[in-house]
């Protein structure tokens, strides 16, 4: 039993949530406290199994592991081809950790309770399989296939306030406006993903990232008559403006706040938690080995993206005063400093430097997954009592939920990066990383920095300090056990990082390590 | 138990404290401040032993204390943490432990614990006095219990731990943790009272100007990462050949060597954390929150923590100074540590608020220590570091207690308008609080450096002595800082302590509880004994004393100045340690530090010794059109506020959020969009309906049905009419096959 589990640890984890949406399917619709349980039940098999491979990984073993090889498409050489190395093994397990968490956090939806469970086990999958794969085709599947469930979650579940106005004064649902906005944007993406990944494909003869990371960057004649440079340049955009919109890297991140914002709290969590990460993902699994050349060519470019990122992402939180807002632009913010940190490995991916630079930006992959899913779950339990996004309308909220204040106090920090807490570790390697060698771009960073505190102050503020809203006694009630049972792990991980960070970062710095020792 | 685990183990116990008491004894007021006290007490117990074993070592600079582990992997190597004890942290732990734990006590009485709760008191506001009925029958209010009193001694406990976190470490990095979570307590207990808006707003002024610090020293900790590979303060501090490295290879910028650089992007923090120009103007601001905090985090320890570092990296700070030359990096120092010390001391010599006036003389005394690392008098800037944190905190807590005292006196008469905090409201304070009045007396004379009995005219006398023989113009700047800091000193005193009470609220005020006079007494004490460590032996007369008495003549100079043993003498940085050298006995800086600290405390008793009510301040006319300015700080706040938050606030929320996103970006979007729906539009009414549609489609089927209603007309159901026409048919086919299958061949 263990032996076949251990053998095939990958799919199990991969397929597990779409066995629990059969599961689902066959139970009956009316009975919704039968059905939150059972989706939280079953969700939390993935991450025993997550938990399971983190345990048998060996971080000292270069390449990957628990590699699963299966024709797939034997007319186009693709297979199911699965593996993980520590990158991705840190995904998966953030991905099968937030989903429970998130089911958690979704107890409160009445409506469709069968489809909106089933969906975020399709949202896993879909997730799942982008950090799994080994096959470039199987990737853009699942890579394409995690956009339909968010979109239904946003375009269903989605806040029911709002209007926005298009081109020529029309308007339209908010929450519509964002999942359309949200996925043709995502799919714009796409297009020049699918059609470089059919080029490579066509050219290589296979669809096996591993192989192709010999093939494809071994190529030197013309293709189709061109130069091949020039032909790679073209195919490295294809990719780099797919998982730059994904990220979002400025100045492709506003579709960001609004999926954000209009999303449920649980939507929002997995959106900031997971979503964001497997375009920074693309980038380290497919661009940087795929692309070594043209990414240390166009590293000084995604370098000044990074930087315009954090500074205009912090300044863009400051600047709201709808809470869930803000806590989206904190993360483009965030994901400045992942791409910060990759690019700079990019750029000299034979040093030190680069190997604590690309180090520190997974983990704050990791870090960010923690903080912002933690931040968006709070911002939805105050919306929950208060009905309100608006930070103007709370205030002095602090005496009547003294544990929740703790609670967002702690989580905002982390969020900040207050040393002692995890962002802090993730965020002083990337700054360290990236200093000799885009000094420039990491003293403007600092920009962005300061202005973190500024939002994140902000937040507080409005939130907990200050006279008593008198309007809110009796109607503002102290965070439950269901709502702490999903802050808690998080919590608990956060300082774990922070206080003792290498048990996580053994395994990706090793990883890393072999990522750039390929270049 | 090794010396260098209960080094480790210094910083636990508050940080237990912290979590045991917000996770489950903060319910229980009595439970809580036991855990607090009782930590305070276990962390100052640790530091004695630690400290006076580190006495006992010969030689401590050359072989401190050492332990590390390893902590962070990067690529192949580890990053290192540990803690380490050498003369420098050694001093300073003690006076952190003292200070610390002296407040720790002191916050029990200051909190009101014992008093019944509030009659209207909430959560997030001071408490406002309860009323209670005595034997007699009659009612009167007396002060109320803090409602949130547990949760203060939870954020002292956190903030203990990074105080000793950052004492006892041996890198930079575990020192700027400690920094920063310092930082988080600090901007906490401003807003402790997060009900006011003044308070509220001061939180949040403290947390973002020191981070204007903080990120410069980030910059500085990733370039000495980069540069050394290390942040442990032997393996940079200790190392000439880094440090060499360091002083002589460019930084590209302003001509700065990478030691300058980094030097200064480490200053730049200090600047924040100590509150120096023109980082300064949190300080006074964080005086709303309540008095201990005051003490313990806006006087003693924590803006102390600025000095202590730039006290930690002066080998680097002073790396290629030549021939007894300061650094660029030093003089920048110097610069702006002696125009804040003045600077402040201008400021609080026009403040009422008993407690704004501290705080600028906190800036201005933080000021006098920077400038004397700025001319290489790092021994001189420990011993003021230590000194001051004795007197000052004495001085925040005699402060406290006045106030105290005051809100009684406010409850009694029940007239709540009277500010407690304003020294024009008080006077003649000395017979009702004694204990209270002769220690606030003793530090104030340590701040002004009252000749001989004080401590802090040791200290002082040796910044200035130092100042004398290498820089002049710091000299006259720090004398005339010494001279206003003396006046407004006594100014305080007198409009305190002395002449008669000017309200109804000043008669009726009364001594503190035990729990605030005994902390008042102990730091009294070191207020005066700590300067006689540090009396030079070349001073007449005193100078041969501890000599006689088999002590080591000079002892701070001698164990601190160990600190920096292993650099080479005469070499660069042996250049500028000689700087620090004692000097021989030089006449005019004494006689200097007599005139100002014994002319200024004259000056303001004779300006000050008898204000009656009402009556105007009377610096108003003398300094004229100055008076305001200074009163109103020079309009720092202001200037800041139109310079530097409201356009970020601008760039935040119009520029950024609405401009460039909203409109610029989503604009383009929304055009694509709508071009999109454009193209897709004209390809419906242009191709689809005229051509697919219409041509293509609609005409064919209108064929069709043209051709369906003309055969129509043959479908009439009539059997003869069929039978015509089958006939014809027949008669026309066989004509036809006729024609083809014959006449055509």
């Amino acid at each position: 039993m263990m032996d076949f589990i251990i053998s095939n640890l990958l799919t199990l984890i991969l397929f597990t949530p779409l066995l629990a949406v059969l599961v689902l399917i066959l139970l009956p619709g009316e009975q919704k406290s039968l059905l939150r349980w059972t989706a939280f039940v079953l969700s939390l098999i993935p991450l025993l199994l997550s938990l399971v491979l983190w345990f048998e990984f060996d971080p000292n073993q270069a390449g990957f592991q628990f590699q699963y090889k299966l024709v797939w498409y034997s007319a186009l050489n693709s297979s199911y081809h699965v593996g993980v190395d520590g990158i991705s093994l840190s995904m998966v397990l953030l991905t099968t950790l937030l989903t429970p968490l998130a089911i958690l956090a979704s107890f409160t939806i009445e409506d469709r309770v069968k489809v909106y469970m089933a969906l975020f086990f399709l949202l896993e999958l879909g997730m799942l399989g982008v950090f799994l794969s080994l096959d470039l085709l199987l990737f853009f599947v699942f890579w394409e296939f995690g956009l339909v469930p968010m979109y239904f979650l946003i375009n269903q579940w989605g806040s029911e306030k709002g209007e926005r106005e298009v081109w020529g004064g029309a308007k339209m649902p908010a929450r519509v406006y964002a999942s359309f906005k949200f996925m043709v944007y995502t799919m714009a993406g796409s297009l020049g993903l699918l059609l470089a990944i059919q080029m490579i494909g066509g050219v290589a003869g296979t669809f096996d990232i591993l192989e192709l990371y010999q093939r494809w960057t071994s190529l030197n004649q013309p293709l189709f008559g061109i130069q091949i440079g020039a032909v790679k340049s073209i195919a490295f955009w294809a990719f780099a403006i797919a998982f730059a919109i994904k990220v979002p890297v400025w100045p492709f991140h506003t579709w960001l706040p609004d999926a954000h914002t209009e999303a449920p709290t649980a939507g929002s969590m997995i959106l900031a938690g997971v979503l964001l990460k497997l375009g920074a993902y693309g980038f380290l699994r497919l661009v940087l080995p795929l692309y070594p050349y043209e990414s240390k060519f166009f590293a000084g470019a995604l370098a000044f993206l990074a930087v315009m990122a954090i500074i205009f992402g912090a300044l863009a939180a400051y600047g709201q005063d709808d809470f869930k807002r803000l806590v989206a632009y904190s993360s483009v913010n965030h994901m400045g400093f992942v791409v910060l940190g990759i690019a700079a490995a990019a750029f000299a991916a034979d040093t030190l430097d680069a190997n604590i630079a690309l180090s520190g930006a997974v983990l704050q992959m990791f870090n960010h997954g923690l903080s912002a899913a933690g931040m968006f779950f709070l911002v939805g339990v105050i919306y929950e009592r208060t009905h309100t996004r608006n930070l103007n309308e709370m205030g002095g909220l602090f005496p009547l939920i003294p544990v929740y204040g703790g609670i967002l106090i702690f989580t905002s920090m982390a969020s900040l990066g207050l040393p002692g807490l995890n962002g802090f570790v993730s965020e002083f390697l990337v700054v360290r990383g990236s200093w000799p060698i885009f000094t420039l771009y990491t003293a403007l960073a600092m920009i962005g920095l300061f202005f973190t505190g500024a939002y994140i102050l902000k937040g507080i503020k409005q939130v907990l300090h200050g006279p008593l809203n008198e309007h809110w006694i009796g109607h503002v009630s102290e965070i439950n056990a269901r709502e702490l049972m999903v802050i808690v792990p998080l919590m608990v991980l956060i300082l774990a990082i922070g206080v003792w960070p290498s048990w996580i970062l053994g395994v990706i710095n090793n990883a890393a390590a072999a990522l750039l020792a390929g270049l | 138990m090794a010396t260098e685990t209960l080094i480790w183990l210094i910083p636990l116990p508050p940080l237990l404290a912290f979590f045991l008491i917000v996770l489950v004894t903060n319910r229980s007021k009595a439970l809580s401040h036991t855990i607090g006290v009782g930590a305070a007490l276990l962390s100052w117990l640790g530091s004695m032993v630690v400290f006076f074993q580190a006495l006992r070592v010969e030689h401590l600079g050359e072989h401190p204390f050492l332990s590390s582990i390893n902590w962070l992997q990067t690529g192949d190597t580890w990053l290192r943490i540990g803690v380490q004890i050498d003369p420098l942290s050694a001093v300073t732990l003690f006076f952190v432990a003292w200070t610390i734990f002296m407040i720790f006590i002191y916050s029990v009485g200051y909190h009101n614990y014992g008093q019944p709760k509030g009659d209207h008191d909430r959560k997030g506001l001071p408490p406002h006095g309860a009323t209670v009925t005595d034997v007699h029958g009659h009612s009167h209010t007396v002060l109320s219990v803090e409602p949130m009193y547990s949760r203060f001694f939870a954020f002292l406990g956190l903030f203990a731990f990074g105080m000793y976190t950052l004492v006892v470490s041996d890198n930079l990095l575990t020192l700027f943790v400690g920094w920063e979570i310092m930082g988080l307590c600090s901007y906490l207990l401003i807003g402790f009272w997060y009900g006011k808006p003044s308070a509220r707003a001061a939180m949040i002024k403290a947390f973002m100007t020191t981070r204007v610090g903080d990120v410069f020293m980030l910059l500085g900790l990733a370039y000495l990462y980069s540069a050394t590979g290390t942040l442990n303060y032997r393996e940079i501090f200790y190392n000439p050949t880094v440090l060499n490295e360091l002083a002589h290879s460019a930084s590209g910028v302003l001509g700065l060597s990478a030691a300058g650089l980094i030097s200064i992007l480490l200053f730049i923090g200090a600047v924040g954390k100590s509150a120096q120009w023109p980082l300064h103007v949190w300080l006074p601001d964080a005086m709303e929150g309540p008095t201990p905090v005051s003490a313990m985090i806006h006087a003693a320890t924590m803006v102390s923590a600025g000095v202590y570092m730039v006290v930690r990296i002066f080998p680097l700070l002073s790396a290629g100074a030549e021939g007894g030359h300061a650094t660029t990096a030093m003089t920048v120092v110097a610069f702006i540590g002696a125009f804040t010390a003045l600077f402040a001391a201008t400021i609080a010599v026009a403040q009422n608020d008993v407690k704004r006036v501290l705080a600028y003389s906190t800036i201005s005394q933080l000021g006098f220590m920077i400038a004397a690392l700025g001319i290489g008098a790092y021994v001189a800037a420990a011993f003021h570091l230590v000194t001051h944190a004795f007197f000052k905190a004495l001085l925040f807590l005699g402060s406290g207690s006045v106030i105290h005292g005051m809100e009684h006196g406010v409850l009694h008469t029940g007239n709540h308008k009277v500010d407690p905090q304003d020294m024009f409201n008080m006077g003649g304070l000395r017979k009702k609080m004694p204990i209270t009045f002769w220690t606030f007396l003793i530090g104030g004379f340590a701040l002004s450096g009252f000749p001989l009995v004080t401590a802090g005219f040791w200290s002082k006398d040796e910044i200035l002595t130092d100042a004398w023989k290498h820089a002049p113009v710091v000299f006259v700047v720090l004398a005339l800082a010494a001279l206003l800091t003396a006046f407004y000193t006594m100014r305080q005193i007198s409009l305190t302590f002395l002449g008669e009470p000017r309200t109804k609220e000043a008669e009726h005020a009364h001594e503190t509880p035990w729990t605030m006079t005994l902390p008042l007494s102990i730091l009294a004490f070191f207020s005066i004994t700590f300067g006689w460590v540090g009396i030079p032996e070349y001073f007449p007369i005193l100078g041969g004393i501890p000599k006689a008495l088999g002590f080591t003549p000079n002892w701070f100079h001698e164990f601190v100045h160990g600190t920096l043993p292993l650099l080479p003498e005469g070499g660069a940085h042996g250049a500028m340690l000689a700087l620090a050298e004692a000097a021989n006995f030089d006449p005019i800086p004494l006689i200097t530090s007599l005139v100002v600290a014994l002319g200024g405390l004259a000056l303001g008793y004779i300006v000050y010794k008898n204000i009656r009510p009402e009556q105007a301040d009377p610096l108003v006319k003398p300094l004229g059109p100055l008076y305001p300015v200074l009163k109103n700080k020079y309009y720092f706040d202001e200037l800041y506020d139109f310079l530097f938050v409201r356009p970020a606030y601008w760039v935040a929320e119009t520029f950024t959020s609405k401009w460039m996103d909203r409109v610029v970006i989503d604009g383009i979007l929304h055009f694509f969009a709508h071009l999109t729906g454009v193209i897709g539009n004209a390809f419906r009414d242009y191709f689809d309906k005229p051509i697919i549609n219409e041509l293509l489609g609609d005409r064919v089927a209108d064929v069709v049905q043209k051709i369906g209603h003309w055969a129509r007309e043959i479908q009439t159901g009539r059997v003869q009419q069929y039978m015509i026409v089958a006939l014809v048919s027949i008669a026309a086919f066989g004509a036809l096959f006729y024609y083809l299958l014959v006449l055509a061949r």
